[in-house]
């Protein structure tokens, strides 16, 4: 019963809406990091900050936010039902859960390793040509991978432990939305407290894992 | 501005990446969003009901108030199960039931618990007020039905007033057992189907059915239900004889 196929089935689709949800995230929170490591914008300081309000907040807060936005009694809600898109009590709403939280820990380790790339190797680049996007995919990134790989990685490993958002916006659903995290919650509400150990075993060695290996890149990591 | 166009880029990425994401709904999947403290009774009469139904049922777990919540912004679930009058009445008032539909199936006994190898002496409500009782664990009394029923029973009392100082208020009825098995309480209050799932605990105190609050599990179908005529086929089904043996099973009070 411990490591039944309930068990794998519920790590599996962690893993997997937790990969899609930092796939998700990845582009954005690169192009975001960089401008706020290497542009002066109006407000940008406004933006960091919320930026980074997920990470502070109660996320049940964060998930009754999301439930605001997403459901259907709200016009953006409205319009996605609209058009067969549902995210409340779905996958999806799993996904956005999880990417909402995870990005504060993305864009605050990109932007750092971005920080630390040496400006005067991209206007080097400039000078001798390169368009600014060329720069960028170039020099800035391939010089920032590993502070980006270990970014992606804490936010997958934030993504896989999610729970208050994730409760409120996609339901606590076995086999369609429950997570490693609802899981847990579910068997411990239930008093099936070996069933939840072994949950909370796979979740502390897929966390360590993914934390470790994030440390050991920004570790290894050479600052030009 | 080729920031901007990095931004296209990505822009584009996104609006792709949704565009991909419709999928089509199962007629036959009944969503029902019910209490937590419901999750096993409701797990074999699922089972046993789809043994007999083409019909598939999806349960949702959560705190009462959650799933109010979530119904009132259009979650889409067909059937709500409550552990609380409050939440279901929330729901009437905004119109998000289906007329008629709404029954009272279930109750339920408050109960005190202490600490398995507690030695202190309590044998009523009255014995809290003792001074080495110093807390006591109570579900949130202003949101969640159980810490909502438990001091109303107490004010009928008049024990609350002098017992709120002691009264630390937790997540839910699980999170109130938790701390009773791992003694940072003296003492909680919690149902008795909860009570019955520890070993780490033990009842010292039945509050009697007449005399404590009435505690109802209301049942309804929601309105905005695509799927009501199977959701009302598993309701019948929940509040038949099969159902009603279910939940008695798990020491639910059943009304006849």
């Amino acid at each position: 019963m411990i490591f039944s196929v309930e068990t794998w089935q519920i790590t599996i689709f962690s893993l997997g809406v937790g990969l899609a949800s930092t796939l998700l995230i990845l582009p954005f929170g690169i192009v975001l990091a960089w401008l706020f490591a290497r542009k002066e914008w109006p407000l940008k300081s406004v933006a960091e900050t919320i930026v980074l309000l997920p990470l502070v907040m109660p996320p049940v807060s964060t998930g009754l936010i999301l439930l605001k936005i997403f459901g259907r009694r709200s016009p953006f809600g409205q319009w996605l039902y609209n058009r067969g898109i549902e995210i409340v009590f779905n996958w999806k709403g799993v996904l956005i859960a999880m990417a909402v939280m995870s990005f504060p820990l993305l864009v605050r380790s990109v932007r750092t390793s971005f920080s630390e790339v040496n400006p005067r190797l991209e206007q080097i680049a400039a000078t001798l040509g390169a368009s600014a996007l060329k720069v960028f995919f170039v020099i800035t990134v391939p010089l920032a991978y590993k502070g980006i790989v270990a970014g992606a990685l804490l936010a997958f490993a934030r993504a896989l432990g999610e729970f208050g958002a994730t409760i409120l916006l996609a339901g606590n659903i076995p086999g369609k939305t429950q997570t490693l995290s609802l899981a847990i919650f579910n068997f411990v509400q239930t008093g099936k407290d070996s069933e939840a150990y072994a949950l909370l075993g796979i979740t502390v060695i897929l966390a360590f894992t993914f934390v470790w290996f994030s440390e050991w890149l920004l570790r290894t990591r050479k600052t030009v | 501005m080729s920031t901007n166009k990095i931004i296209c880029f990505i822009l584009l990425m996104a609006l792709l990446f949704f565009s991909g994401m419709r999928n089509a709904a199962n007629a036959d999947e009944i969503l029902v969003a019910a209490a937590a403290s419901l999750t096993d009774a409701l797990k074999d009469i699922g089972k046993a009901y789809q043994a007999k139904s083409k019909h598939k049922i999806l349960l949702t777990l959560g705190p009462s108030n959650f799933l109010a919540r979530q119904i009132d912004e259009g979650a889409p679930a067909d059937m709500f199960f409550s552990a609380d009058l409050a939440q279901m009445d929330l729901l009437e008032k905004n119109g998000r039931l289906e007329p008629g539909s709404r029954k009272n199936l279930l109750s339920n006994q408050l109960v005190i618990v202490v600490p398995a190898d507690s030695k202190l002496a309590i044998a009523s409500p009255k014995d809290l007020l003792k001074s080495d009782v110093k807390k006591i664990a109570l579900a949130d009394p202003a949101a969640v039905p159980v810490g909502v029923y438990t001091s109303k029973y107490l004010a009928d009392e008049g024990l609350w007033d002098k017992m709120k100082p002691k009264i630390v208020p937790v997540l839910d009825v699980r999170a109130t057992l938790a701390s009773v098995e791992s003694g940072n309480v003296e003492a909680g209050f919690v149902y008795k189907t909860d009570a019955a799932i520890s070993k780490k605990v033990k009842i010292v105190f039945e509050v009697p059915i007449e005399k404590g609050p009435k505690i109802t599990y209301p049942v309804a179908l929601i309105k905005e239900s695509k799927k009501k005529e199977a959701a009302r086929d598993f309701m019948n089904y929940v509040s038949g004889a099969a159902g009603k043996s279910a939940f008695k099973k798990y020491g639910f009070v059943v009304f006849e």
